[in-house]
């Protein structure tokens, strides 16, 4: 049985239609990465299976049971979390702040303030600093250890290369398969083709709220993820 | 000598009006809630203390171990059952905490008539200590002020050092996300209404010995939290205290040039502050 499954996922911004039933799947411990071109529904997406955005309880079934429609933070309760687009670290708190706060829940795993600190060692010395006082790229380890505290079974990660200098995308994305080693299945939404393709073992294109593409990152030549991309 | 005597009977008094502003800022802070009803809430715990202590034989003082927690789950509920179905944008909140004031007033109205009452705390009203021949202090504005700091510098602990604060100032900085850390919004709201709530009470309690209220004394305590929050800067608790020490001393200062003008004088003072400094003496975050 697969961790998370979404089923014909339908989601709306007032009039507007932003997916028109999204299916995809995730199993335990496995690296997905979700692309596509602004717009294509990608966020929406990550959004639904948090709970930020409702969703029909059957659409989104997390571990066997329906999750879809609970609030975000039942969800995040049971192990699920996501790294926000842009950051959104809070700005009124220290970077330690930040994350402890990320571990307010008390689930049992293996992350701790220390083992995070461990994964991103820059932040150490920076613990007591204002969170708005680092770079784009530490802001970035901050959100992601602030996510890794709540020891999810799932992380959801929306656009974590965004703004950011390549060298240090690297960087960051070179701590994920240690998460992923830890058992915590991952999944990374990215506009960043390359980056996706090298972060997971499958992939899922979407566009204009619909998935055009589907399967494991090796087999998929780069002429079909350009045309399920780009819909030329 | 007359004039320390007035500076200082200001600034005791003073801590009152922060205390009103607390309440006020820290309700706005974490949930961007402007609560019309502020005053007449105040005007609510001025009421209980009174039948508590008619019913329970106690003094004013005493009476507070009823009426915090009392208005505190009054708060909570109030919060849960109505407020948080007006968040979000931010007229809702305006006109739905307006009408409550409304309905408070009338309630009061019907239940308590409009005849004044106060409440009496017995001979420490008249106590004072005499530090010279002509200059003595009220024994309860001391207390009063010294209650005031304690419970700022409460808060402020409560803010800074505790997980409910951390979880407070995060749901302020972005009550999305702050979900997102297992907070329930619905809650943590309920529970500031209730902190706020607990805080005017005490504050409640003070004004109501100094002077007489009726049903419809809330508005003008209402000013008075307003003009001490601008001042102090919004967001700051510190700042809050020195908003209203600033506040008390413009309106002991008035009163002592005229009989009729102390609040007035704190009105100029108030609109001085908005013209110098927009921002508050000690602003943190920005609006």
């Amino acid at each position: 049985m697969a961790l998370l499954e979404v089923n014909s996922l339908t989601a709306f911004y007032g009039d507007f239609q932003a997916l028109y039933g999204v299916s995809l799947s995730v199993d335990e411990g496995q690296a997905v990465a979700v692309i596509g071109a602004n717009g294509a529904g990608k966020s929406t997406l990550l959004k639904s299976i948090v709970g930020m955005i409702r969703a029909a309880p059957g659409m989104i079934r997390f571990a066997g049971e329906a999750i879809g429609g609970v609030r975000s933070p039942k969800i995040v309760a049971r192990g699920v979390t996501m790294v926000p687009e842009g950051r959104r670290l809070f700005s009124s708190l220290t970077v330690e702040e930040n994350l402890r706060i990320g571990g307010q829940l008390g689930r049992p795993g293996p992350w701790t303030l220390q083992r995070v600190l461990d994964l991103f060692p820059m932040l150490a010395e920076r613990r007591g600093q204002a969170s708005t006082s680092l770079s784009g790229g530490q802001q970035q380890m901050v959100a992601i250890g602030r996510a890794l505290m709540s020891n999810p079974r799932l992380l959801l990660c929306d656009e974590i290369s965004l703004g950011l200098a390549p060298i240090v995308v690297r960087e960051i994305f070179q701590r994920l398969p240690k998460i992923v080693a830890e058992g915590t299945a991952v999944v990374v939404v990215e506009q960043d083709v390359v980056q996706a393709l090298a972060a997971s073992n499958y992939l899922y294109c979407l566009q204009e709220g619909r998935v055009l593409l589907e399967g494991a990152s090796r087999s998929l030549s780069r002429e079909a993820i350009k045309a399920a991309y780009f819909g030329v | 000598m007359e004039l320390i005597h007035v500076i200082i009977q200001g600034v005791l008094l003073g801590g009152l009006y922060a205390l009103f502003a607390a309440g006020l800022s820290l309700i706005f802070g974490v949930m961007r809630l402007v609560n019309i009803a502020h005053g007449d809430l105040i005007v609510v715990a001025a009421y209980m203390a009174y039948f508590t202590m008619q019913a329970l034989g106690v003094g004013p003082f005493m009476s507070l171990i009823v009426v915090v927690p009392g208005i505190a789950v009054f708060g909570y509920a109030l919060q849960r059952g109505l407020l948080n179905f007006a968040l979000g944008d931010e007229l809702p909140p305006l006109l739905v905490t307006f009408g409550l004031s409304v309905i408070i007033q009338n309630v009061l109205l019907i239940l308590f008539t409009h005849d004044s009452r106060r409440l009496y705390a017995g001979p420490i009203e008249m106590a004072s200590w005499k530090f010279t021949p002509d200059l003595s202090v009220g024994v309860l504005p001391v207390i009063q002020f010294a209650v005031a700091v304690a419970v700022i510098g409460g808060l402020q602990l409560l803010f800074y050092r505790t997980t409910l604060g951390r979880s407070f100032r995060a749901t302020s900085d972005d009550p999305e996300i702050a979900q997102l850390m297992g907070i329930e919004n619905r809650h943590i709201f309920a529970l500031a209404m209730a902190l706020s709530l607990a805080v005017v009470a005490v504050a409640g309690v003070f004004i109501a010995i100094r002077t007489t209220f009726n049903p419809f004394y809330g508005p003008q305590l209402l000013i008075f939290g307003f003009e001490a929050v601008i001042m102090g800067g919004l967001g700051s608790l510190w700042g809050t205290l020195a908003g209203g020490v600033l506040l008390g001393l413009a309106q002991a200062i008035g009163g002592q040039i005229n009989v009729g003008l102390p609040f007035t004088a704190g009105h100029v003072a108030f609109l001085l502050v908005l013209i110098v400094r927009p921002q508050g003496l000690f602003p943190k975050v920005s609006v």
